[in-house]
């Protein structure tokens, strides 16, 4: 039997979370069991570390090949694995009710893959994995084969655009920096993801670590940069491993430091931690942030493209922008231009989540309508709800209902909405999300967030968040929308960064397209969701409740009685709706209204 | 020399002039609350927010560069609506005790809230609580007026070089303080208060008397040191109750904590207002005239000099002179007296 | 304690690190940043003690006080406050009887913390203990996790 068998375990967070650490041993340990009678597949597995491929929802993913033929495993743990091997790897017979369903094809074949081609498919802290799928080539290319200048045409012909958010066009932000005299410039790679519900930059990383690098490389030549700089979230302690490895890697083979490809070209990369401030993400911040300040963004201009870290012309891209360039390079302007709408060239990593059966990272040709990700590549509603929105954009976006479900997803179409592209995340609500419970959230995250500097954002968020937090409590009062319409717009015309400048987004939106709710919120002191408990009535359903005692243990102002074994009662004078016994209850008797 | 056009005025300004820079030479009011031409520019007040043609969103007026040819707008409807929002909103995150504050009639944030008519905020809610901290003989400090301009941080640092003081926490509970909220620990040269546009900083030695308006104005320079620092006498009822500086003088309005803080000699009862004159050995000191003081310097001198010669006089001068006058105090020794032996007490 | 800390000093200002570096450094030292390691950098820095302050009470990494044996951290991400992160949050504290306002158990044993959003959003909600991801959590799961931290 000459047969090679690889077996792949998804490492990704998602993936170690599921337990994939635990199957990677049972793996090593089953086939060593296994080796002792069959010695000739010992010496042919190969146990992978593979990034994220995206399918978080599913794990542990384990991919098993025999002979170039490969079967993928979904929610597999480590008590699984003796018979996969005993059955798939030495009987040839794939155990066919753990292998993933067509839904699992349908969420892959829907997209179009480039910064996510190789997630999945190599060892993100091996090199020559990177080399065997044509790392390094594009930097090579660059350097040995193309001048600064005519790299920077090339981006801007392909008409890549910053995916970290503003969607600015990158070739020329390339150009604006190189045309400064400077002794230093500085290229900056923005790995501070910090939008809830945005995971795509983490993945990348863990999963792609050289192609971040090695975008780096080819920015940093084509302005002229000698140091680079990763400032990437100390929350993302697997992606910064990583990272820290690629980079030593890269070093040893001579693709950082002095004198690359045999030119006259040096560049090295540092990494530097952020310390938890999600302000940071925002370019003057950031530099502020790797100049060892506090956090406070600084008006522009001046742009850091001419005047950045430590006053020189400076680069900032995010993670999946710089990923971008080494197909960009390899395959050329037009190839990359030919994918994706109008104004938005090539694909978006999407972290798409939420009230959704298919949650995970996928990626799509820019201008794929809003309905074929939520129902085709998401497979639809969690639980056959209703869906009732979805929210894009981080605390930066906004909420676009079922009315746009055509819209086109690229910078101009989620704008047109009131919306925006953001970092990519997408979080899917059904019928049971409240609109103001939605705004009050991303209010109470922004307003956590707020540098202080400037004052309509440090106040101003403050004063939204208290008129939202109100009227979530049935204390509204009639002229509350109108205040907030009034106050978000002044904040997001008279803030200093675009934390405070986009922070009203998710309350402009809801109240656009969503303001029965509010009204319902203030004039009935009803929340349609059922999430504001302020708002509610509970109580219990005498013919479901079996008189466990749950309820009355969880309630802590005593407001249940009841008898053992007999229904219960919730006294509605001392109840102050905390919701604890409606999670306790496990015969759904606690209703609420 | 760049030539822009702001409300409709054509305007002429040096080369690497900020908007606002251009405007207040053209005599254009813009208001700010967190700027000092003395120190870098901050953009946090967003209260000189003006449109210019051709960029989608207000800007601050002392951050962005003017450039030939552009055309500004510094009021209109919709920016006079942003600057009475952000007023509002700094008044409802502050104790509003004007009535009662040190600060009023001479307050940047009283004078906006006159000037956009604002009665009652439309937004009421969380105010930051700070008790007054004063554990110290110079400086009163209420930061639940403080509107975080961020002045006096940027004074400490950009012209004390000291850093006594800088930001602490984020969002709506930033606050100014000293390093781990510690009293402040300085050496107390109150530049800081004499930068707040608010009641946030003031002296200890303030409180009570006449507030700044109504009081008698005197220009007049600094004793302590050569400096020779301009400063503005505040008095009230013949009494000096309070020294500043203007920024148009050469020391650019800063001081030190003695010219800032050590007026109350002028009107101490110890401080000595006549000649005094020992008229016996062992007796006491007595009050004299000028002119039976300076005879009898004259006599005692004279008479030294005839009996062991001039080099047995020396002259000590004083560094709370002034250059003129200690020039002329050599020239005495020197040529009056005829000795070298001059010397100038900041010398040990 | 002065020899860790001009350890950290060679480590990291004599390489032109940043003062953020140089408390990242004293808190994986000391667990938390003590007064006197940001006296004894600022004497040795000549850089205001206020400036260390302003980047320790900026960012949400540093740490004043010491914390406990084990740090839950509980994500505080969109989709995890959908899927019902409050709830686990309110169950903790009841577990831990730590009353709002205050994070550390008063026997040193548990932290409660939150984060904005890790990033494993596909496996919502999210609980961290000592680093290590628990996804799909509930209050009852949290609860029987944290028993196990307990003995």
């Amino acid at each position: 039997m000459n047969s090679e068998i690889i077996v792949n375990v998804c490492m990704g967070t998602g993936g170690i979370a599921a337990g994939a650490e635990m199957v990677m041993t049972a793996f090593k340990e089953e086939f060593e069991a296994a080796g002792v009678k069959n010695a000739r597949i010992e010496e042919r597995c190969r146990l992978h570390k593979v990034g994220c491929r995206g399918f978080c929802a599913r794990d542990v993913l384990v991919d098993i090949n025999v002979d170039g033929e490969v079967s993928t495993y979904q929610y597999i743990q480590p008590e699984m694995v003796k018979r996969l091997i005993q059955d798939h790897v030495i009987g040839k017979q794939p155990v066919t009710e753990w292998l993933v369903g067509d839904d699992y094809h349908v969420f892959h074949d829907n997209q179009t893959k480039i910064v996510l081609a190789d997630l999945g498919k190599i060892n993100p802290e091996s090199i020559d994995d990177y080399l065997g799928v044509g790392g390094y080539t594009a930097a090579k290319k660059a350097l040995t084969t193309m001048t600064p200048a005519e790299v920077i045409v090339t981006v801007k012909n392909s008409g890549l655009r910053g995916r970290g958010g503003g969607g600015f066009p990158t070739g020329l932000k390339w150009s604006l920096c190189a045309a400064n005299e400077a002794d230093q410039r500085y290229v900056i790679c923005n790995a501070d993801e910090g939008d809830p519900g945005a995971f795509m930059d983490r993945s990348v990383v863990e999963g792609n670590p050289h192609a971040v690098i090695e975008g780096m490389i080819v920015t940093a030549y084509a302005i002229g940069a000698s140091i680079g700089y990763v400032y990437i979230r100390a929350e993302y302690p697997l992606a910064v491993d990583r990272l820290r490895i690629a980079i030593a890697a890269a070093r040893e083979r001579g693709y950082l430091g002095k004198k690359l490809f045999g030119g006259q070209f040096d560049f090295d990369v540092k990494i530097k931690l952020g310390a938890g401030a999600f302000v940071c993400g925002e370019e003057t911040a950031l530099i502020a942030s790797i100049e060892g300040e506090r956090g406070m963004p600084r008006a522009k201009p001046p742009f850091p493209a001419n005047k950045g870290l430590w006053g020189k012309p400076t680069i900032i891209n995010n993670v999946e922008t710089l990923a971008n360039i080494p197909p960009i390079i390899n395959k050329g302007a037009e190839w990359f231009a030919s994918i994706g709408s109008e104004k938005s060239k090539g694909t978006k990593v999407i972290a798409l989540t939420g009230k959704i059966r298919n949650t995970g990272l996928i990626e799509i040709p820019m201008g794929m309508p809003l309905n074929d990700i939520i129902f085709k590549i998401g497979g639809g509603i969690e639980g056959d709800k209703l869906f009732k929105a979805v929210q894009t954009g981080g605390p930066s976006g906004g909420c676009i209902p079922q009315q746009y479900i055509d819209l086109p997803v690229d910078y101009e179409g989620l704008k047109s909405v009131g919306s925006m592209m953001g970092s990519g995340g997408m979080v899917v609500l059904d019928e049971t999300d409240c609109m103001v419970n939605i705004a009050k959230f991303f209010l109470q995250f922004t307003q956590d967030e707020s540098c202080g500097k400037c004052v309509p954002c440090r106040i101003g968020t403050k004063r939204l968040l208290e008129i939202l937090t109100r009227i979530t409590e049935g204390k509204g009062k009639k002229g509350d929308i109108e205040l907030l319409q009034e106050l978000a717009e002044d904040v997001r015309d008279s803030s200093l960064c675009g934390l405070g400048m986009s922070a009203p987004n998710p309350v402009l939106s809801t109240i656009k397209y969503f303001r029965h709710e509010y009204e319902a919120h203030i004039n009935q002191k009803k929340c349609p969701a059922k999430v504001c408990n302020k708002l509610l009535t509970f109580f219990i359903r005498q013919d479901m409740c079996v008189g466990c005692g749950m309820c009355l243990k969880a309630c802590s102002v005593n407001a249940i009685t009841g008898e053992k074994k007999q229904p219960h009662h919730i006294d509605n004078t001392l109840c102050i709706q905390c919701g604890s016994c409606f999670d306790v209850c496990k015969f759904s008797a606690v209703i609420k209204d | 020399m760049i030539s822009l056009t702001i409300d409709e005025k054509k305007i002429e300004a040096p080369e690497g002039a900020t908007v606002l820079e251009a405007a207040r030479l053209a005599k254009i009011d813009i208001p700010t609350l967190c700027h000092d031409p003395r120190m870098k520019p901050h953009g946090a007040c967003r209260l000189c927010i003006v449109d210019i043609a051709g960029l989608p969103r207000p800007v601050t007026s002392c951050t962005t560069p003017a450039t030939d040819g552009m055309v500004v707008t510094t009021t209109n409807p919709r920016l006079e609506r942003l600057r009475k929002t952000t007023v509002e909103l700094l008044l409802s995150d502050h104790p509003n005790d004007c009535m009662v504050c040190i600060k009023a009639g001479d307050c940047t944030l009283q004078n906006l809230a006159y000037k956009y008519a604002i009665r009652e905020s439309r937004f009421k809610g969380a105010v930051r609580q700070h008790n007054r901290v004063d554990n110290n003989p110079f400086i009163m400090r209420e930061q639940d007026k403080c509107v975080l301009c961020g002045l006096c941080v940027r004074v400490c640092d950009e012209v004390q070089g000291v850093g006594a003081i800088g930001y602490a926490n984020r969002g709506f509970e930033s606050d100014i303080c000293p390093p781990f909220k510690n009293e402040l620990n300085c050496e107390f040269c109150g530049q800081c208060v004499s930068v707040c546009p608010t009641g946030a900083l003031s002296a200890k030695m303030w409180a009570g008397q006449p507030r700044l308006e109504g009081m008698e104005n005197t220009e007049t320079t600094c004793t302590y040191c050569g400096c020779g620092c301009n400063i503005t006498l505040h008095s009230h009822a013949n009494k000096v109750v309070r020294v500043s500086s203007r920024s148009d003088n050469h020391n650019r309005g800063w001081l030190c904590v003695k010219g800032r803080f050590g007026y109350e000699f002028i009107n101490s009862k110890d401080r000595l207002t006549t000649p005094l004159i020992r008229r016996e050995k062992g007796g006491k000191l007595e009050p004299a005239t000028w002119d039976e003081a300076l005879d009898l310097v004259v006599a005692k001198m004279s008479a030294i000099k005839e009996q062991h010669g001039a080099d047995a006089i020396g002259g000590l001068a004083s560094a709370r002179c002034t250059n003129e006058e200690n020039y002329l105090f050599q020239k005495l020794m020197r040529v009056g007296i005829g000795t070298n032996n001059v010397d100038h007490c900041a010398r040990y | 304690m002065e020899e860790a800390l001009e350890g950290i000093y060679q480590k990291t200002v004599a390489h032109g690190d940043n003062i953020i570096t140089v408390l990242q450094e004293i808190q994986n030292t000391f667990g938390y940043v003590q007064e006197e390691s940001v006296h004894w950098f600022s004497a040795r820095t000549n850089i205001p003690a206020s400036k260390f302050y302003g980047v320790i009470t900026f960012y949400s990494q540093f740490h004043l006080t010491p914390r406990g044996k084990n740090i839950i951290t509980v994500c505080s991400g969109t989709v995890c406050h959908v899927k019902g992160a409050s709830r686990i949050i309110s169950r903790l504290r009841d577990d831990l009887k730590l009353p709002e306002g205050t994070a550390t158990t008063k026997d040193m044993m548990f932290t409660l913390e939150n984060v904005n959003c890790v990033g494993a959003c596909s496996i919502a909600p999210v609980v961290l203990v000592n680093n290590k991801v628990y996804g799909k959590m509930n209050p009852e799961k949290i609860s029987k996790t944290l028993k196990t931290y307990k003995e």
